[in-house]
């Protein structure tokens, strides 16, 4: 086992960012202009990255798969995004929001990370702000806050229910002003497919034009990845449909390790699943559960009925209801963290208690509310969301429960990378959902925006400096280079050998395939047994994939049956490293929960033994991967048990 | 349910398309339009033809992604929704579909419904931001803004930049969508001290770009899926005539 | 952009519209005014006395200069943006509902305008030319000594054709303003939540009241209701 050397600055937890700006190497302005740095991905976190490193005078280019930078997955996050600016006056802090972010992470996170984090986030409301991003205000026209997630401090920014969107739109603004100046060069409808290394450095990319099809070389004196979770591994998932794990894939190929790949966040109010030709799921906001009682029926039978139809949720008497969220975390009740509320659903279901005909579903309750508060009251609450919901389902849940289950919704697992964000490979950074850092195995509401924007306005910017300090001398690589050639040829040839299959079956087919397994054997419940299998299927099933897949269309022009069919091929590589990831690590913590490790039906932390990063090197796509353990080490906070009893 | 649908196919942008008729049999009410073009592409896939190209991404009505002219609708019959937005159950069994990708000069096609938007970001890098470099901001709470302007603001802010505006409007004119942005940053106190420079680029950057110009009609603010009102164009007005007239 | 975006840049264009159509409004007000004195049913005296007025003072013969640019550059303007319009979608759609999102008359602006158009060149050949430049001396002179332009009107109407023609042309005005009366503050960015009703109802009041007291004109001619 190599070591893994995370950079982290000598010094107090409170003064280690402080003294690791005042000791990072600079790049003077002359300089920085000969310096072209690739960022791919444009959502919070690469759109943020590219606009500052523009503004402080490199030579961007970016990339990303849709067609403007606007419509990154970023634009959908809807809740908002934390911040310790304390301007509630409820004792916020940035040490309580590092607390809060180790806890709710499961003692799985970077310290200075995590701290360095909460201490930026003032900086990302101040610049949003100026930029015009709307948050919601009070009467007083000062910025209005709430609270999410199960934390006892409202510290959430927010812009109605499009706080993702505003953000993402603010930063998109700044892209886009500097792309006007010329110090950006955008490259929309682009898609890496490989990452460039000569002499272990990340050098440049090769993007396929998705209009075209054509594969350019791009060069760069250093690349930043920026393009998002993976969570459409499980095919079905709250994420967009095209995100995807490529551009992290090809980096961890490379020489990038993949950190803890088998952190996976289920969220637990999301609309269930009613049919095979479901393409994703739909989140209902978390806020829902202030007010909403999550049940089921005591009963099997009672279930049963309601599942044929036979009988109504308003036929079940209250005796007869299970709210089991209240009767198992009495002090958190229904707002106990996610992992939790996920893990209690999947429970009752293969109970039996189920009440969608799939069997995979539980009510969401707002009849006492309504009670309670007046039915204008709740409407005005979740203005948005209840026709939302409604639209979707055709039913009314001011007159009937909702209808709830959990679905995958952010992965905490990523790109490794040091202090300094950088990956195993030099020069080759990782920002936003796409690296593993600062969530540990279980992300609190509203923090990825803010950590999508902290590594992009104020982490990135300064520790690429230490790096690129020492590559002013390199001239821009001519992409003629045989690095340059090499990668290309692969990627063509990869691409030919897709289209040379012409097989039987859909990509789709393949890709719901993955899901199905990745659900079972790898979702809110993981066995020693279960993962073995899994591996197992998971390396048959790409057998088939590279045997029986059929991509319609040409290579050289639009084609986004092809552009699925690549990223499939990754997701089925990904996967297996996922199994293999939470077979290894036989605790239980945060959204990984092993059936084996358990303790009066909770999840059992094991710190003695996992109170590490797993880190896998790529070997080969029939070698196993190889375990490098980055030591999680607790200076500040102790080790505790996470109880939501 | 069954569906007779016609759907515009289209090469690339260098040849004509045309409407072809494709027959849909066993599709559920409560899928949306997008999953029964996903089924339709699948069988395509399957008899050896070529999928529909179509554009999509998050399919929860927040990315602006999605863009499909149904049965002479943006984003088809439903009001305040995009196209992925869209459940079968909104139509009668045996009913025939037209398909259409969103027409104008400005959004040159690409291939089936597929259509080049960038004008729209060509827009925006003329203006439609504050100049304000990381790191320079001010405690956030150092203006304070009305709250009625903020609101105002966040209204005009919803805009996905879908497009369905220009595809709707009978002139193809994208005043919605360039108001919405313009008004957005006229509202707040932080875009104040570029609003003349903004209203004079976006709007220029507009022309150029070859859309069409307002008559008022209000097809727009009718189909755009975000509600955003024709009060923003009067509001685009104000700014320019402002910028054009009073300031120096 | 230049600040001479005033004229040339779509908003421009726009302003322009808005401008000489509330311009051509205001005439519109004028001349159903006098017009409306036919009614005093004094065989013409009163509608004579104005219009003698109207094509005798100088400044209102000034303004008729300006009259006449307004509506050029009405028409030229509108058309022209009506030709930038079309352009500005190479293919059209195979099938469009657009009954369901927007009037007909809103998008036939350009339509109704040159229906407008066509019934003005008739109009003027009817009237403007014989009183400003062939003269109508041959129809004699009212009660009171004075140009009997009341008489021409007389002559013209007989027709039922061309009192046909006209209440046309007065329809198309009708639609014209009901869509252009509120469209031209809402270019002008007179646009203002607590105004608009009252923009919208005096826009459908106008466009209801003045092209029936045009229409009406001929029709009671013709139909003898004024003498
Ligand atoms: C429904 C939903 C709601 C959420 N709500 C919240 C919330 O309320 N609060 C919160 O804090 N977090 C929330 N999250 C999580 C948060 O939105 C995301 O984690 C975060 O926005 C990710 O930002 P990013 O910049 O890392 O990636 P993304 O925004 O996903 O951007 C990825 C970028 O990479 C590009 N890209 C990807 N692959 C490639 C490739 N191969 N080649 C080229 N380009 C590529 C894409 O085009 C895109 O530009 C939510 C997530 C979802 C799905
Ligand atoms: C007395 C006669 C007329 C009056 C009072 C009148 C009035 C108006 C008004 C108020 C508008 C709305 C302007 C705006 O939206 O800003 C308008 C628009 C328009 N008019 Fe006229 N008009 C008249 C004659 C004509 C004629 C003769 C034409 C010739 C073709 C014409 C063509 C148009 C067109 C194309 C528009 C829509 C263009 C736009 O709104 O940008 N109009 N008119
Ligand atoms: S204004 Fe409405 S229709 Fe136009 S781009 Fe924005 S959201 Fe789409
Ligand atoms: S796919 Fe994102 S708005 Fe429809």
């Amino acid at each position: 086992m190599s070591e893994l050397n995370s950079k982290i600055p000598e010094g107090q937890l409170q003064e280690k960012w402080q003294h690791y700006k005042e000791h990072a190497k600079l790049v003077n302005p002359a300089n920085k202009r000969k310096l072209e740095i690739i960022v791919v991905g444009t959502g919070l976190a690469g759109a943020s990255a590219a606009a500052t490193l523009a503004e402080q005078g490199y030579k961007v280019k970016a990339f990303c798969f849709q067609d403007s930078p606007r419509r990154a997955h970023s634009i959908a996050a809807q809740g908002g995004i934390n911040a310790a600016k304390n301007y509630k006056n409820d004792g916020d802090s940035v040490y309580r929001l590092f607390y809060d972010t180790i806890k709710g992470g499961d003692f799985r996170a970077r310290e200075a990370n995590v701290y360095r984090l909460a201490d930026v986030s003032r900086n990302i409301i101040d610049q949003c702000t100026a930029q015009g991003v709307p948050f919601a205000r009070e009467y007083g026209g000062l910025l209005d806050n709430r609270s999410f997630g199960g934390t006892q401090v409202s510290r959430t920014f927010y812009a109605r229910g499009q706080t993702g969107q505003q953000l993402l739109l603010g930063a998109y603004g700044a892209l886009e002003r500097q792309i006007g100046l010329g110090n950006v060069t955008m490259h929309s409808r682009h898609e890496m497919v490989e990452l460039v290394t000569i002499e272990g450095k990340a050098r440049g990319i090769i993007a396929r034009n998705l209009i075209t099809g054509e594969l350019e070389k791009h060069f760069g004196h250093a690349v930043l990845l920026c393009t998002g979770g993976y969570g459409n591994v499980f095919f079905l998932s709250t994420n967009a449909m095209g995100s995807n794990v490529t551009a992290a894939w090809k980096a961890h190929k490379q020489g990038a390790y993949f950190g803890n790949p088998c952190y996976t966040q289920i969220h637990p109010t999301c609309i269930p699943v009613t049919g095979d030709y479901q393409s994703k799921l739909t989140l209902m906001s978390e806020s829902l559960r202030n007010d909403g009682r999550v049940w089921v029926p005591k009963t099997k039978e009672d279930s049963e009925a309601i599942r044929k139809g036979t009988k109504k949720a308003e036929d079940i008497k209250e005796a007869d209801r299970d709210y089991y969220l209240e009767r198992k975390y009495p002090s958190f009740g229904n707002l106990c963290p996610r992992d939790i509320a996920s893990r209690a659903a999947k429970e009752v279901c293969d109970e039996g208690r189920g009440i969608v005909p799939s069997g995979f579903g539980v009510f969401l309750d707002f009849s006492d509310a309504i009670n309670r508060l007046g039915i204008d009251v709740v409407k005005a609450r979740y203005g948005e969301l209840f026709p939302m919901y409604q639209n979707i389902t055709n039913e009314d849940p001011l007159k009937t429960p909702m209808k709830i289950y959990p679905a995958v919704h952010y992965t905490m697992g990523g790109l490794w990378v040091d202090y300094e964000l950088m990956t195993t490979v030099k020069g080759l950074y990782c920002l936003g959902e796409a690296n593993f850092s600062d969530h540990g195995a279980n992300r609190l509401g509203a923090s990825a925006l803010m950590q999508g924007l902290a590594d992009g306005y104020f982490v990135l910017p300064y520790t690429i400096g230490n790096y690129l300090a020492d590559e002013i001398f390199v001239k821009p690589i001519p992409t003629d280079h045989p690095a340059f050639v090499e990668a290309a040829n692969s990627a063509k040839e990869r691409s030919e050998n897709l289209m040379s299959i012409k097989g039987k079956r859909t990509v789709d087919d393949f890709h719901k395939q993955l899901g199905k397994i990745m659900w079972e054997y790898c979702g809110m419940a993981r066995t020693a047994e279960g993962l073995t299998k899994a591996r197992k299927m998971i390396q048959e099933l790409r057998n088939e994939f590279w045997s029986d897949v059929r991509v319609p269309g040409e290579l050289n022009e639009f084609n986004p049956e092809f552009d699925k069919a690549g990223r499939v091929a990754d997701f089925i590589e990904l996967g297996e490293l996922m199994v293999i990831d939470a077979l290894n690590r036989n605790e239980s913590c945060g959204g990984h929960f092993r059936v084996e490790s358990q303790e009066g039906g909770e999840a059992k932390r094991d710190d003695e033994n996992y109170a590490y990063v797993a880190a896998w090197e790529f070997k080969g796509v029939e070698a196993d991967p190889v375990l490098h353990k980055e030591e999680l080490k607790y200076e500040n906070i102790k080790l505790a048990v996470r109880s939501y009893k | 349910m069954k569906f007779y649908l016609k759907v515009w196919r289209q090469k690339s942008d260098k040849v004509a398309g045309k409407l072809v008729d494709y027959t849909i049999d066993n599709i559920n009410a409560d899928m949306s339009f997008l999953e029964m073009i996903d089924v339709l592409n699948d069988d395509l896939i399957r008899k050896g033809e070529d999928p529909i190209a179509f554009d999509h991404d998050c399919r929860e009505g927040i990315c602006g992604m999605c863009s499909m002219y149904i049965n002479g609708r943006a984003h088809g019959p439903h009001h305040a929704a995009t196209t992925c937005q869209l459940y079968m159950r909104t139509f009668r069994d045996g009913d025939t579909i037209y398909v259409e990708p969103w027409r104008a000069k400005a959004f040159p096609a690409i291939k089936d419904l597929t259509v080049d938007r960038s004008a729209f970001d060509r827009i925006i890098a003329r203006g439609g931001f504050v100049s304000v470099n990381t790191g320079q901001a001010q405690d956030a709470n150092n203006i304070a803004v009305e709250k009625a302007s903020a609101e105002k603001a966040m209204d005009a802010a919803a805009c996905i930049g879908c497009g369905a505006c220009v595809a709707a409007c009978p002139n193809s004119a994208a005043m919605l969508f360039v108001s919405a942005k313009i008004s957005q940053l006229a509202l707040l106190p932080q875009g104040g001290p570029e609003r003349t420079l903004r209203a004079l680029g976006m709007i220029d950057q507009m022309d150029k770009e070859g859309f069409g110009n307002c008559t008022n009609i209000g097809a727009c603010e009718a189909e755009c899926p975000k509600e955003i009102k024709l009060t923003n164009i009067a509001r685009m007005n104000r700014e320019f005539l402002k910028a054009t007239i009073v300031e120096e | 952009m230049a600040k001479s975006a005033l004229f040339t840049s779509s908003i421009g264009k726009k302003f322009l519209m808005g401008l000489t159509g509330l311009f051509l409004i205001s005439f519109l007000i004028v001349h159903a005014s006098i017009n409306a004195m036919i009614w005093f049913n004094d065989g013409g005296v009163t509608f004579n006395k104005y219009a003698h007025f109207m094509g005798s003072n100088l400044i209102v013969r000034t303004m008729e200069i300006g009259l006449f640019l307004g509506l050029i550059l009405h028409v030229v303007d509108g058309l022209w943006l009506y030709k930038l319009n079309r352009e500005a979608r190479p293919v059209k759609y195979a099938y469009n509902d657009e009954g369901t999102n927007s009037s007909w008359y809103s998008r036939s602006m350009a339509i109704l305008g040159t229906l407008i158009l066509l019934f003005l060149v008739l109009h003027l050949a009817n009237f403007w030319v014989k009183t400003r430049i062939t003269g109508i001396e041959q129809f004699g002179v009212d009660a009171e000594g004075q140009e009997n332009l009341f008489a021409v009107m007389q002559a013209v109407f007989q027709s039922p054709i061309i009192v046909v023609i006209y209440v046309a042309g007065c329809f198309s005005l009708f639609w014209h303003l009901l869509h252009g009366f509120k469209s031209a503050f809402q270019t002008l960015g007179l646009n203002h939540v607590k105004y608009n009703e009252a923009i919208a109802v005096l826009g459908i009041a106008f466009s209801i009241i003045v092209p029936i007291v045009f229409a009406l004109m001929p029709v009671s001619i013709l139909l003898g209701w004024v003498r």
